[in-house]
This record gives C-alpha cells, sequence and structure tokens, in this order.
C-alpha cells in the first residue's frame, strides 16, 4: 500500500513537472527570442508576459478543431496522442533524489528501478518517431509527407549517435540503472573538480548534445518543420489541441532529454558540498532543484541556438549525422572503453 | 498463480502459423516480407519459453541463456535482412514501378 | 495479476498479427506489427528476459520497423496500379497448411511442457552480468561474425539502393 503511495506520488511529481515544461518553455523562449533579436516580446498580459502562455493555451482550446475531410482518420487522430507519450514514459528511469526514509520505509527516488534503465529509456524515446511519421503520413499532403520522410531519415540517423554516446558513459559504470550511474560521478579530483562524466567524456557530450538538437527537432535541425519550404512540415494539417500535442511532445522530449544529459554527464540530482541526510522532504527537494537546474541549462542552451544558428540543408544534416557524428560517437566508444580497461576511469 | 509455459508456446505457435498464412497469401512484397518478420518474432517468443523451462527444470535461471542469446542473434539477423531486402525492393521497384510478386515473374521460366 | 496480463498481450499480439496479415494498407500492417513486438516485449518480461524485452523494442520496433514505414512511404506503394490479389484455391490452401504446422507445433509444446509452471514473475529475472559474460565469453565468435554481417549488410544496401546511374561503370572488356 505505501509502495503503491509512494510511487503514485513519484508518477504524480514528474507529471506535473512536464506538463508545467510547455509553458514556462514558451514563455522561456519568446522572451529568448526577443531578447536575442532585440526586442520586447511578448510583454502584454501579466507582467512581463508571464501569463501569455496561459492566453495562448485558452485560444488553442477554443479554437475550431479542424480534421481535413482526406485524410486517413484513425492514425490522423492517434498520431498526436502518440507525440507526448514517448516524454510522458521515458522520465520513469530518471532519478530526481536520493533514497529517502519516510516513517521506516525507504524509498527511491526513481519511478522504475528497473535492471536495464537506460536501454528502456532509449527504447521508449525511439518509439517518437513514429507519431511523426502517422501524422505526415495519414495527413494526405504532399508537405506533410516530405516532412515525415526527412523526419524518419534524420532521427533513426541520429539515434545511432545518441546511442553510442550513452552507451560510452555505461561503460566505466558497469551498470545500465542511472541510479549508478549518479553515485558513480559522486566525488571530486584534486578536492575542487567535480567527478562529473562531461570532463572524460568530452567528446560523448559534444555528440549528444549535437544529437540530442536532431532529436527534438530543434533548429538547426528541424528540417521536418522547415517552415520557410514546407509550410509547418508533419502537422501542418493539424489544428487547435492536436498541433498544441505536437507543439508539448516537442517541449517534453527536450525535457526529458535534458533531465537525461543532466544525469549521464552532469552528475544527475548530485551536487558536491549539498547535504542530502537531513529531513526528507528536503533532500528530495533538494535533489528535485539540482536536478531541475541543470535540465533548465540544457533547455536555455537549446534556445539560444535556435535564435542565433541558420537551418541545416538536409543533405548536410544526413552528412553530418553518418560522416562525422557517428565516426566521432565510434571513436569516442574506443577510448572510453580503452581507458576503462587501462583502469583509468 | 502463473501461467504455465506452455501457454506461451502455443501463443508463438499461433503467430507463427499466421505469419506463415500471410507470407503466402499476400502478393505485396513488403506484407510479405512483414509476414516473415511476424514468424522471425514468434520464434522468439518459443526461445525465450524454453529458456525459460530449462532454466525452471534446473532449478538455476542463470544457467540457461541460450536460449536468450539466440534472441539477441536473431534480432541482429533481422536487422540485416530488413536493411538489404528493403534495399533489393526500392532497386525491384525502381526498374519494375511494383513489387506485387506475380509480376517479378521474369526468372520463372 | 500475472494471467491476466498474459491474457491481455496474448490476445493483443494475436488480434494486432492477424491485422499484419490480412490489412490492404501496409502502413496499417507495419503499425499492427508494432503493436504485436511491443506486446511480445511484455511476455519477455514476465518470462524474466527483461533485456531481450527492452532490445526487441529499441531494434525492432523503434528501427527495423521504421526503415519498413519509410520505404512504403518512399515507394508510395498503396498506389501500385499492378497489385493482384491471391486466388481462393492459393487462400485456403495456406489456411489449411498454416493450420495444420500450428497443431503440429502445438502438439509438439504440449508434450514437452504439459505440466511445467513458470515461477512468479518477481522471484528472478535474468541478470544482466551473467547474460554478458555468456556472450562474451561462450558466444563470442558469433558476436563477432554477428557484427561483419551486419556491416555486409551495410555495404550491400548502399549499393542495391543505388540508382545505376550513378554507380561506377565496369571496364569494358
Amino acid at each position: 500500500m505505501f509502495e503503491l503511495a509512494a510511487t503514485a506520488g513519484k508518477i504524480g511529481i514528474w507529471v506535473v513537472i512536464l506538463l508545467s515544461v510547455t509553458p514556462v518553455m514558451v514563455w522561456i523562449e519568446r522572451r529568448g527570442c526577443a531578447l536575442i533579436q532585440d526586442r520586447k516580446g511578448p510583454n502584454r498580459v501579466g507582467p512581463l508576459g508571464l501569463f501569455q502562455p496561459l492566453a495562448d493555451a485558452v485560444k488553442l482550446l477554443f479554437k475550431e478543431d479542424i480534421i481535413p475531410s482526406e485524410v486517413d482518420r484513425p492514425l490522423y487522430l492517434l498520431a498526436p496522442i502518440l507525440a507526448i507519450v514517448p516524454a510522458l514514459t521515458t522520465f520513469t528511469v530518471i532519478p530526481f533524489g536520493p533514497t529517502i526514509i519516510i516513517g521506516g520505509q525507504t524509498v527511491h527516488l526513481l519511478v522504475a528501478d528497473v535492471d536495464t534503465g537506460a536501454l528502456l529509456l532509449l527504447a521508449l524515446s525511439s518509439l517518437g518517431v513514429y507519431s511523426l511519421v502517422m501524422a505526415g503520413y495519414s495527413s494526405n499532403n504532399k508537405y506533410a509527407l516530405i516532412g515525415s520522410v526527412r523526419a524518419t531519415a534524420q532521427m533513426i540517423s541520429y539515434e545511432l549517435a545518441l546511442t553510442l554516446s550513452v552507451v560510452a558513459v555505461l561503460i566505466p559504470t558497469g551498470s545500465l540503472r542511472l541510479d549508478d550511474v549518479v553515485t558513480y560521478q559522486q566525488g571530486l579530483w584534486l578536492g575542487v573538480i567535480p567527478q562529473w562524466n562531461i570532463f572524460p567524456h568530452a567528446l560523448g557530450f559534444l555528440v549528444f548534445l549535437i544529437a540530442a538538437f536532431a532529436e527534438t527537432n530543434r533548429l538547426p535541425f528541424d528540417l521536418s518543420e522547415a517552415e520557410s519550404e514546407l509550410v509547418a512540415g508533419y502537422h501542418t494539417e493539424y489544428s487547435a489541441m492536436k498541433f498544441s500535442l505536437f507543439f508539448m511532445g516537442e517541449y517534453m522530449s527536450m525535457a526529458t532529454l535534458g533531465a537525461l544529459g543532466a544525469t549521464l554527464f552532469l552528475g544527475g540530482w548530485h551536487l558536491p558540498g549539498v547535504d542530502f541526510t537531513g529531513w526528507w522532504v528536503t533532500s528530495a527537494l533538494l535533489g528535485m532543484g539540482i536536478l531541475i537546474a541543470k535540465t533548465s541549462l540544457f533547455l536555455l542552451f537549446f534556445v539560444w541556438v535556435r535564435w542565433t544558428f541558420p537551418r541545416f540543408r538536409f543533405d548536410q544534416l544526413l552528412r553530418l549525422g553518418w560522416k562525422v557524428l557517428l565516426p566521432l560517437a565510434i571513436v569516442n566508444l574506443i577510448l572510453i572503453s580503452a581507458l576503462t580497461v587501462a583502469g583509468w576511469l | 498463480m502463473t501461467v504455465s509455459i506452455f501457454w506461451y508456446l502455443l501463443l508463438a505457435a499461433i503467430l507463427f502459423g499466421i505469419g506463415t498464412a500471410g507470407a503466402l497469401t499476400r502478393r505485396n512484397g513488403i506484407a510479405i516480407f512483414l509476414s516473415i518478420e511476424l514468424m522471425l518474432s514468434s520464434v522468439n517468443l518459443a526461445l525465450v519459453a524454453y529458456s525459460r523451462l530449462i532454466g525452471e527444470r534446473l532449478g538455476d535461471l542463470q544457467a540457461a541463456l541460450t536460449g536468450q542469446l539466440l534472441v539477441f542473434f536473431v534480432i541482429a539477423v533481422a536487422a540485416a535482412e530488413a536493411a538489404v531486402g528493403l534495399a533489393l525492393f526500392i532497386a525491384v521497384f525502381r526498374n519494375r514501378r511494383t513489387i506485387d510478386v506475380n509480376h517479378l515473374n521474369i526468372m520463372r521460366w | 495479476m500475472e494471467i491476466a496480463v498474459f491474457a491481455l498481450f496474448a490476445f493483443l499480439a494475436v488480434i494486432s498479427a492477424i491485422v499484419v496479415v490480412s490489412h490492404r494498407n501496409p502502413v496499417y500492417a507495419v503499425m499492427s506489427l508494432v503493436i504485436t513486438l511491443i506486446s511480445l516485449a511484455v511476455l519477455f518480461v514476465l518470462l524474466g528476459a527483461p533485456f531481450i524485452a527492452a532490445i526487441q523494442v529499441l531494434v525492432y520496433a523503434g528501427a527495423i520497423l521504421v526503415l519498413f514505414l519509410f520505404v512504403i512511404m518512399l515507394l508510395n506503394v498503396e498506389e501500385d496500379a499492378q497489385r493482384t490479389r491471391s486466388g481462393i484455391f492459393q487462400k485456403v490452401t495456406a489456411l489449411i497448411s498454416a493450420a495444420l504446422f500450428t497443431g503440429i507445433l502445438a502438439g509438439l509444446f504440449w508434450r514437452d511442457t504439459a505440466s511445467q509452471e513458470v515461477a512468479p514473475l518477481t522471484s528472478q529475472s535474468i541478470s544482466l552480468e551473467s547474460l554478458a559474460h555468456r556472450l562474451f565469453a561462450a558466444y563470442l565468435l558469433p558476436f563477432e561474425m554477428i557484427g561483419l554481417l551486419l556491416l555486409a549488410a551495410v555495404v550491400a544496401a548502399t549499393v542495391l539502393a543505388k540508382p545505376y546511374s550513378s554507380r561506377p561503370r565496369a571496364e569494358d572488356p
């Protein structure tokens, strides 16, 4: 009974965080874009335009929900739902705090404590591509189809590099549990530098970061929804709440990939010098706060890059994926394996 | 309550049968290919189930891993097969504008 | 609990398998195969093989079938003007042979396993360590050969899918 309540609580926390990612990110994205382009950005609704995302949500909810007559209905209706499923399931294996003791019962701050954690995360996130394929195919629109063909090619190409960079992190850890990855990174080099994976895995981190942009279809790799050539890519025919589900899916998968990156390379919920042994509420909140802060770094970087770089061409994109990132990821993998065998990691 | 291993094997047999029927009746090359994939994965289920069965008989699950490793290899072979097979279909479609197997009969006589 | 999970996903697997082989639209067939594979992955977890389950979803559902969809969208197979259907005789014989095959298999399995129970899910599942030790010790050679096979498949797929015009011309004799 206690177990069940604890799990429900953990899931509840995550769902609330993930659902609030979208409005917060919309505000940050629009204000950040305005900052970079030297404009003011939305500033009418509430102080600093803080309620703008709320107004947007209300607008989207009350808009007419158009289903074009020539679409393939079952797939057309399923696609937006599938868009948020990977993001809502992958977080279950990401640890977000220390093991705490509530009234004599130990609770791992991790929803699904399974042996194959990292593998499960990759498996679930690899299913995200189906939503794009279904949306593009069922819309019966050439722009949507081209967008989803591009998205498919892009996502299966960059998934390889992403997976290899994750695997390289798991080798010295010797476990697929992300909890063990966090534990592995606790401690300090020379008493000052935190033992985060980002330092030995600098190359892997670079590959992970670039592949993450492609996996989330963000600029400079948003070829599947390039508005100057494809109207809006795979979600051209979607309107109202269905459109906003794609939107939410994008921000949520950014958040989960950011949390994964923070866990793999930046020490996860742990920060050297922070005391996690106190009252369970404070230590849980501290762990969550640190993970959210580290994830926000990734999200801010996503926004920064989006408004700074121009879009790639499609052949450049695939060339980068197959001829640069994949070899780099393999080199990184061999390097890390060699270092691990030599006992330096 | 537990499920007898027989039911897993029966499911594998049924899926294999469905796959066989599909591979024999469909005329679209890619649909035949999909049926073969279905047959492959039903074999995977049988392999994992037998691995479990032997583990139970030996009393030590860790001792009976051969079935699971075979599944690992089957999935790798399926990946290779899909890559080459689909490339073949692309090449055929480029030449004949169809992948209906009834029309791909120039090597028949 | 275990029975309910097994029954649900076995049912799902069979229904979606039937859709795979019977739906005229290949996109729906691929989508149903995804459902079959995910149901089978759940059954793998019930059988104590979480690693195989994750690999199944990651490689099979996440990569191989996406490749299928990609090719289907690329070729626009639905508008294949020359499509034919198999005759009634062909269908009946195929069904009979499939049923016979299933019956024989089921009989063999029954003889093998009739009274064998599976331990409950939580009792034991295969640890990754023992799997890895076995894979990289006893099965090292097959593992390396699989790597070679995949390399050969990548090269073959690249060569096959290239249009003739962009291939290097063979030397004239």
